[in-house]
């Protein structure tokens, strides 16, 4: 069974899951447009946005997990679905900046160099540009091995940002601790333990 | 319609619409978003209601909301209203002033601070079944605060009996306070001598303090209060400036002469 949806999985071609990482974003454009997103509109965009960047970071971690446990094979799709995921930061970033914040950058500035969970947030941000930048095939084979270990900064970002969302909160909710164990969780898939030396 | 006189504590500031002061609240006892409290109040029985008033009173008892009304005379006052947040609305509530209301039981002279405690019935509220808090919700004001002529209890809403979700039918306000020192669903009044516990400060006492001023110099730990996003003020330049005191500072600044404010947050 796995092994049949794992051929077709590979039929299915890399515009597809652009086209269907841009779904979220054209169903926050429609709620925008008819006027649907409640009272708070801005909240509501940044907050989406950000959750969304989130669900894309998770699914980059799970697509490893999910070929050596399970047996499906999803890593042709990993590029799209990171630089997605770094899209939908971007976009998070922007309404934060420009909707939230309406661009009193020097407050904005300040901001960040004094709340922990924009520090977080925006390290998340930073970490990810090298390796948005690097999605290409001329890097992989121009950085050799040295890819592989620049790509290992997914992690620390993944973590941060998660961290990030929980720290927003004025209350941690179930929902928030939720995704922080699923993010350890795809973390400790990745803890190599030292074969037995017999 | 609720028959209110005008007041002169009102803004001429452009109120909220009723949609967004009705589906953009915090009151957990229904949830944790915003809209949770639309979503969920309607559950709510608000009749009979009556409020237990103790403490260092004459009058002590419990009150039937009928009695807490007889002879208050309802206002209009059109209030700014931040929240801890960051965020703001100009909201017209319809009340009466706390003063006179506590001045009917008698508040003796050993008493300091006034103690508000909100509804606890978990079957009716759902927030209250989930942990996170320690329910009831619980809020305190030092007495010469409570008895400022701003300082009302809000009944009513766009002259309107107050909706559910927004603290019916009995809620304080006190507009140059966050909006968590206003409590909702007011069940229980206590006239004491010492400061009484609040939630939020029991919850996060780095992060809340007592008195909850709106002070646009002092920081919440994780943003800044320096501006605010009023709320209907669309996507683009909805940012303003945040006014000490909330702009009520010519009524109450002279309550805290001699208090550092940066340490009584």
């Amino acid at each position: 069974m796995i092994a049949r949806l794992d051929t077709w999985l590979k039929r299915v071609p890399n515009w597809a899951v652009w086209l269907a990482g841009f779904l979220p974003l054209a169903w926050l454009v429609w709620l925008v447009v008819s006027n649907d997103l409640g009272v708070d509109p801005v909240k509501e965009i940044e907050h989406r946005l950000g959750k969304i960047a989130l669900w894309f970071l998770i699914g980059g971690l799970v697509i490893t997990p999910l070929r050596k446990f399970v047996g499906l094979n999803f890593l042709r799709y990993r590029r799209a679905i990171g630089l997605l995921a770094f899209i939908y930061v971007v976009l998070h970033l922007m309404a934060w900046a420009v909707f939230d914040m309406g661009l009193l950058l020097s407050q904005a500035a300040n901001d960040l160099f004094r709340r922990p969970y924009l520090i977080f947030g925006i390290s998340a941000f930073i970490l990810l540009i090298p390796l948005a930048v690097t999605s290409n095939k001329a890097s992989i084979r121009k950085l050799g091995a040295n890819w592989r270990r620049l790509h290992w900064l997914v992690y620390p970002a993944v973590l941060l940002g998660v961290v990030h969302y929980l720290w927003q909160m004025k209350v941690i909710r179930t929902e928030g601790w939720i995704w922080l164990a699923v993010v350890i969780l795809l973390l400790a898939t990745r803890i190599k333990f030292p074969k037995s030396s017999r | 319609k609720i028959a209110a006189q005008p007041s002169r504590f009102s803004t001429d500031a452009k109120p909220n619409t009723l949609e967004e002061i009705t589906n953009y609240n915090n009151f957990y006892e229904f949830g944790w978003d915003k809209t949770d409290p639309a979503a969920n109040a309607g559950q709510l029985k608000i009749d009979p209601w009556s409020v237990q008033v103790d403490g260092l009173v004459d009058r002590p008892g419990t009150y039937d909301l009928a009695d807490i009304m007889k002879d208050r005379p309802l206002e209009e006052r059109i209030y700014r209203f931040r929240c801890v947040e960051a965020w703001s609305m100009v909201i017209p509530w319809i009340g009466f002033e706390l003063a006179g209301l506590l001045n009917r039981f008698g508040v003796q002279p050993s008493a300091k601070y006034v103690a508000f405690q909100t509804l606890h019935r978990p079957e009716e509220m759902p927030g209250q079944r989930a942990g996170g808090i320690n329910w009831p919700y619980v809020e305190g004001l030092r007495l010469d605060e409570a008895m400022n002529p701003l300082t009302i209890m809000a009944t009513g809403l766009y002259g309107e009996n107050l909706p559910k979700q927004n603290g019916a039918p009995l809620r304080l306000v006190v507009p140059w306070k966050y909006g968590f020192k206003s409590i909702k669903s007011i069940v229980k009044i206590s006239l004491v001598a010492e400061q009484p516990p609040t939630t939020w400060q029991q919850l996060q006492p780095s992060e809340y303090g007592f008195f909850a001023n709106v002070n646009p110099e002092v920081n919440h730990p994780r943003w800044s209060q320096a501006t605010e996003r009023t709320i209907g003020g669309g996507f683009f330049a909805s940012r303003k400036e945040t006014l000490k005191f909330n702009g009520y500072g010519d009524e109450v600044a002279s309550l805290y002469s001699g208090l550092d404010l940066a340490k009584n947050y």
